[in-house]
């Protein structure tokens, strides 16, 4: 069997239709879009047409969206730049502690910087809960950033009510929507947020291009300073072919939504079934409020790294949060917000979907995977058979 | 990232396992990431007649692992003593500097099931 890709979480093949979509803008159409010539012109009017097809699919209105590098300048964009513009207003900022490191790190570095900071801790199964989000909010709290979808246990969070709250209360309200772009449908204002970052290569689009949505009254202070691209809120010569690129593939997402979700919770429900069968396996992560396409699962008595490997050699691509993968050498700090001990985050296992895989090629996982479990488990201190 | 000796002693591990009646044992976890070795030795006449072990870890903590079961085998426990992590990570032909920690946990395992022999047998070092 050739190989199989489950890292969608990670990223995504971009799709021939797109690369077909962006080539002429790396190639005969390479006009700076700030010049007022016929290429110049061609350039703009290609970014115009992505803005607005961006801004339609997100309910938004065209000149409330940013393009971006991706989803970590779509978050530090957010994130900073309300932070800048209204520290006179108050230095108070809500987090949760499963945040991607975009945002965590943002928030952390705020706090260096003299900002104020609550990281809210999660339930069991990744949830952050309205009622904490409440409690948290003081008179000084000025931004409230809590992600859609966890990109690690697929958990999907009450955004809605909690950007009520927020509301009411009179902050700001950023998700990180990088998950859940191109797989759900997104409408800032069901939503209830006031920013939102998303990253093109998470649905079948280019590496490096995002956008952020930023809602009409909100001001950012802009990270990059120079020209006046994006309307001073981010300045250099715009990614035209990458933000054509990002257009059409989200809206190719959006035509083919409710097909390709029905396909990716097919394929889910049976890996999660399947997985569930191996003895001393624990499923991370909400079973009811999950992404379509995630599966996380810890098998007990094993290392993550060394089950990757085993999987890499049967051509299966994964990916774990155990502390031997990390750079850091610390297990997932989402699986350890969750609860799980250090040993337990050890061993677990990230399978995401995406639109080319089958069910053969689920039955083939499923076929592998617990024989590599038994032969690291045959070899582990810590198992008894 | 890892070299084909370590991916040699990855996919097929020496001498796992267990030795019901071993005369010395090492345990050790490592404090970095939290994996945790065990190694089992037979001595005789003052050298290493045979190893086993079992690793809970990464794939360099699995290679080094089955790596110096071989080192160690007819060896005295003097010179088995003297194999270090450098050691074990030159015999595969080096790791990536980020796994260099994980043949701590081999070295450690093997002069802690010496150690144990000694105890053992009340051997003064
Ligand atoms: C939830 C989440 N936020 C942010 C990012 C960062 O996005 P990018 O890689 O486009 O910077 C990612 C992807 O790695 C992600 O999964
Ligand atoms: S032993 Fe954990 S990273 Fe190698």
């Amino acid at each position: 069997m050739s190989d199989i890709y489950l890292d969608h979480a990670a990223t995504t093949p971009l799709r021939p239709e797109v690369l077909e979509a962006m080539l002429p803008y790396l190639s005969l159409e390479f006009g700076n879009p700030s010049s007022v010539y016929g290429a110049g012109r061609r350039g703009h009017q290609a970014l115009d047409q992505a803005r607005d097809t961006v801004s339609r699919l997100l309910r938004a209105k065209s000149e409330e969206i940013i393009f971006t590098s991706g989803g970590s300048e779509g978050a530090n964009l957010a994130i900073k730049g309300v932070a800048w513009a209204y520290q006179n207003k108050g230095k108070h900022i809500i987090t949760s502690a499963i945040e991607h490191h975009a945002v965590l790190d943002t928030v952390l570095w705020l706090k260096q910087k003299g900002f104020e900071a609550t990281i809210l801790p999660v339930d069991a199964d990744g949830l952050v809960s309205p009622k904490q989000v409440q409690a948290a909010l003081r008179d000084d709290t000025i931004l409230v950033s809590i992600m859609h979808a966890n990109n690690e246990v697929g958990t999907l969070q009450p955004i809605s009510e909690i950007g009520a709250i927020v509301r009411e209360h009179g902050a700001f309200f950023h998700t990180d929507a990088v998950q859940t772009a191109g797989i759900l449908d997104l409408d800032v204002n069901e939503l209830n947020v006031d920013l939102l970052s998303l990253s093109a290569h998470k649905f079948y689009g280019p590496k490096g291009v995002g956008a952020l949505y930023v809602r009409k009254g909100v001001r950012i202070d802009s990270l990059i300073h120079g020209g006046a691209q994006e309307k001073r809120r981010r300045a250099g010569t715009e990614n035209v072919a990458g933000i054509v690129g990002l257009a059409k593939a989200f809206e190719l997402a959006q035509e083919e939504r409710e097909e390709a979700t029905r396909h990716l919770v097919q394929l889910r429900d049976q890996l999660l079934e399947g997985l569930q069968t191996i003895p001393h396996t624990k499923i991370n992560g909400s079973l009811k409020q999950r992404l379509p396409n995630n599966v996380n699962v810890c098998f007990q008595f094993i290392e993550g790294e060394s089950l990757l490997l085993n999987l890499d050699l049967r051509g299966i691509a994964a990916s774990s949060g155990s502390a031997c993968t990390s750079g850091s050498l610390d297990p997932s700090h989402v699986l350890l917000a969750m609860g799980l001990s250090h040993e337990i985050a050890h061993g677990s296992l990230r399978l995401t979907l995406g639109r080319d895989n089958t069910r053969e090629q689920v039955n083939y996982v499923l076929q592998e995977i617990p024989e590599i479990i038994e032969r690291l488990r045959a070899m582990s201190p810590l198992y008894h058979a | 990232m890892y070299s084909e000796k370590v991916m040699d002693h990855f996919t097929n591990p020496r001498n796992v396992g267990e030795i019901a009646d071993a005369d010395g044992i090492g345990e050790v976890g490592n404090a970095r990431c939290g994996d945790i070795m065990k190694l089992w030795i037979k001595v005789e006449d003052g050298i290493i007649q045979d190893v086993k072990f079992k690793t809970f870890g990464c794939g360099a903590a699995i290679a080094t692992s089955s790596v110096i079961t071989e080192m160690a085998i007819g060896k005295t426990l003097e010179e088995a003593e003297d194999i270090t992590n450098q050691s074990v990570a030159s015999e595969l032909d080096g790791l990536p500097p980020l796994k260099m920690h994980c043949s701590n946990l081999a070295a450690d395992a093997l002069r802690a099931a010496i150690e144990d022999y000694r105890k053992k047998h009340a051997i003064t070092a």
